[in-house]
C-alpha cells in the first residue's frame, strides 16, 4: 500500500504539481486532438514545457529588478508605487507552484467552455490570443484565492470568467472593428477592448477630424514600436529620475544603503547600479516573452484547428496588432497620447486620490500603453480622425492607470511585487470578480455565475440588436 | 526549407500569420517549417531563414536582410498568402 500511495504522491506533486509539465500535457492534449504526427506531437508538448521553464528564468530578473524600483518609488515620493506589466506580473504569479498549477487549470478548461458558449449563443467569436487568456486566467485565479475561494471552485469560477470575456468582448467591439476594417471577418481578441470601445467613443466627438494617415510622421519615432527598445528607454528614464529624486530627498548613505551602489559606490555608483537595473527590466520581459512565445507557438495552432470544428464559421478574434495597419500613424499617436493620460492618472493619484483611498502610485508600463495606446488611436481616428486618435489614446491612458490603482489592493494575495495588470479588461473584470468573491466561498461562486450569465445576455442582445444590423458607430464614412 | 513569421512582440498576428502560411503552403503542396518571431530576433533569425513573412510597416523596421521578405497587407485573406508566397517561391 505504501508504494502506491508514494507513486500516487509522486503524481500529484512532481508531476501534475509542476505547472511546466502541466502546460506540457495540455499542449500534448491539444496536439493529439488536431491530429498532429506523433513527432510533432512530442516535439510541441517538450517545447511548451521548455517555455514554463524559460518563463520562470525571466520572472528571476524581473523580480530582482523590481526590489530596487519599489524602494526608489517609496523613497522618491513617500508612496508605494506599481509598473503595470502583464507579462511581468503574470510571471511572478506562476512562479509560485500552487497558483501556476490552479491557472493552467483555469485556462485549460475556459478555453473549452469559451467554445461551449460560442456553439451556443450568438456569440460566435474564437479567442486566438494565447497570452491574453494565460493573463485572464491569472488575473482571475489570484483574485479568487485573495478572497479565500477554495482551490477547485477557484478554478471553475476562473474558467466561467475567462470563458464568458472571450466571447463577450469582441461582440462589444466588434461594430466599430467594423469601422476600423472595413467589415473584414476578424473580430478583436484582446483584453484592452474596454479601453478601444472608450476610444472610439471619444473619437465620435471630434467627427469630421480629418484622417490620422493623412500625416507624414517622422521615421525616427518609429524605433518606438519596437516594444523592447520602449520597455527598455522608459525604465531607464523611471529608474534613473527616481534615483535622483530619493538622493534629494534623503542622504547619499541611505539610498546607496537600500538599492545598492556598485563597485565605486558614491552618486555615480548608485545611477550606474539602476541603469543596469533597467536594462535588467527590459532583458527580463524579453524572456519572458521568449517563454510564452515559445508555450503559445504550439498551443494556439493546436486549437485554433479544434475550434473551426466544434464552432463553425465562427470569425477569429485576434490580437491588437491586427488593426495596426489599418491605421499606422493612429498607432504613434494614441500610444504617445496614452502615456499623456497615464501621466495625468499618475498626478491624479499623487495628489491626492490616491491617499484618500490607499491606492498605490501607478507609473506608465511601455508595452500595455504601446498596444492598448495604440489600438484606441486606430479606433479614435476611425470615428474622429487624429482629433480621435488623440482623445482615444488619452482616454485609455487614463482608464489604465486609474483601474490599475483599483486592482492592486484586490490582488493582496501575492503581497506587493511592484506590478500590476495593465489593459482595461484584466483591471475591470478582475476589480468585479475580486469584489464579488469577497461574499465568501461558495456564495463567491454563485455570484460569478449570475454576473457571467447576465454579461453573457447582455452581450447577446448587442449582437443581435447591433452588429447583426450592421449599426455603424458614428454614422457611414 | 524555413519561413519566418515576424510580428512587433512574436505573440499574436505572428502566430497568425505562421498558421495561414501553413494552411497555404499545404495548398501550394510545399514542405518547409514556419516559426513565429519577434521584431527583436528577427534580423539575427533571419540568418538561417529562407523566407520572411510580415505586414508591410515592420519590413520597412527590418531593413536589409538576407532572405526575401514577403508583405502581408490583410492577415486574414487566406488566397492573398497563397498568391504571394506562390510569387515568392516561384523564383527559388
Amino acid at each position: 500500500m505504501d508504494q502506491i500511495g508514494y507513486v500516487v504522491e509522486f503524481l500529484a506533486k512532481e508531476v501534475f504539481g509542476k505547472p511546466a509539465y502541466l502546460v506540457g500535457l495540455i499542449t500534448l492534449i491539444g496536439l493529439i486532438a488536431a491530429r498532429k504526427t506523433t513527432g510533432e506531437v512530442i516535439g510541441g508538448a517538450l517545447k511548451a514545457t521548455l517555455g514554463f521553464v524559460v518563463l520562470g528564468i525571466g520572472a528571476g530578473a524581473v523580480v530582482g529588478a523590481l526590489n530596487p524600483l519599489g524602494e526608489l518609488i517609496k523613497g522618491a515620493t513617500g508612496a508605494e508605487g506599481v509598473v503595470p506589466t502583464n507579462e511581468a506580473i503574470t510571471a511572478i504569479v506562476t512562479a509560485n507552484p500552487d497558483y501556476a498549477t490552479n491557472i493552467a487549470y483555469a485556462m485549460f478548461f475556459g478555453v473549452l467552455l469559451s467554445l461551449v458558449i460560442a456553439r451556443l449563443t450568438p456569440l460566435r467569436y474564437v479567442f486566438l490570443t494565447g497570452h491574453h487568456m494565460l493573463f485572464m486566467a491569472t488575473v482571475l485565479t489570484v483574485v479568487l484565492l485573495s478572497a479565500k475561494v477554495t482551490d477547485w471552485l477557484a478554478i471553475l469560477t476562473a474558467a466561467l470568467g475567462l470563458a464568458t470575456m472571450m466571447v463577450i468582448m469582441p461582440a462589444f467591439a466588434h461594430p466599430w472593428m467594423k469601422k476600423v476594417t472595413g467589415n473584414e471577418p476578424v473580430a478583436m481578441g484582446h483584453f484592452g477592448t474596454l479601453g478601444y470601445i472608450a476610444g472610439g467613443a471619444a473619437g465620435q466627438l471630434f467627427k469630421g477630424s480629418k484622417s490620422t494617415e493623412e500625416i507624414n510622421f517622422p521615421n525616427s519615432l518609429r524605433f518606438l514600436r519596437d516594444p523592447m527598445v520602449g520597455t527598455a528607454v522608459a525604465m531607464i528614464f523611471i529608474y534613473l529620475l527616481l534615483s535622483i529624486v530619493f538622493l534629494f530627498r534623503t542622504s547619499e548613505a541611505t539610498v546607496a544603503e537600500l538599492v545598492g551602489s556598485g563597485d565605486i559606490g558614491g552618486v555615480l555608483g548608485i545611477l550606474a547600479t539602476q541603469f543596469m537595473q533597467a536594462l535588467v527590466f527590459g532583458g527580463g520581459v524579453a524572456v519572458i516573452l521568449l517563454g510564452v512565445r515559445t508555450i503559445l507557438g504550439e498551443i494556439v495552432p493546436a486549437f485554433a484547428g479544434v475550434a473551426e470544428k466544434i464552432v463553425p464559421g465562427a470569425v477569429p478574434a485576434l490580437d491588437v496588432p491586427i488593426v495596426f495597419p489599418y491605421a499606422p500613424n493612429a498607432v504613434i499617436i494614441g500610444f504617445l497620447a496614452s502615456v499623456v493620460g497615464g501621466l495625468l492618472g499618475f498626478g491624479i493619484l499623487a495628489v491626492g486620490l490616491g491617499a484618500a483611498f490607499a491606492l498605490p502610485l501607478i507609473l506608465p508600463g511601455m508595452i500595455p500603453h504601446f498596444f492598448t495606446g495604440g489600438g484606441a488611436g486606430v479606433f479614435g481616428n476611425a470615428t474622429g480622425g487624429r482629433a480621435g486618435a488623440m482623445a482615444g489614446g488619452f482616454v485609455n491612458g487614463l482608464l489604465i492607470t486609474l483601474l490599475a490603482a483599483f486592482l492592486v489592493p484586490t490582488m493582496s494575495a501575492i503581497g506587493f511585487p511592484g506590478t500590476t495588470f495593465g489593459d482595461t479588461d484584466f483591471q475591470w473584470f478582475g476589480l468585479v470578480v475580486g469584489n464579488v468573491a469577497r461574499i465568501g466561498d461558495i456564495a463567491a461562486a454563485i455570484g460569478v455565475v449570475v454576473v457571467c450569465a447576465i454579461l453573457i445576455l447582455i452581450a447577446s442582445w448587442w449582437q443581435r440588436r447591433y452588429v447583426e444590423t450592421g449599426w455603424v458607430p458614428g454614422g457611414q464614412s | 526549407m524555413k519561413i519566418l513569421a515576424v510580428c512587433g512582440m512574436g505573440l499574436g498576428s505572428g502566430l497568425l500569420l505562421r498558421m495561414q502560411a501553413e494552411k497555404a503552403l499545404k495548398q501550394l503542396g510545399v514542405q518547409a517549417d514556419v516559426e513565429v518571431s519577434d521584431m527583436g530576433s528577427a534580423r539575427a533569425l533571419s540568418a538561417t531563414a529562407d523566407l520572411i513573412i510580415t505586414s508591410e510597416e515592420l519590413a520597412q523596421q527590418l531593413g536589409n536582410v538576407k532572405p526575401r521578405v514577403v508583405t502581408i497587407t490583410n492577415f486574414v485573406n487566406l488566397a492573398e498568402m497563397v498568391a504571394k508566397l506562390e510569387e515568392a517561391l516561384k523564383d527559388r
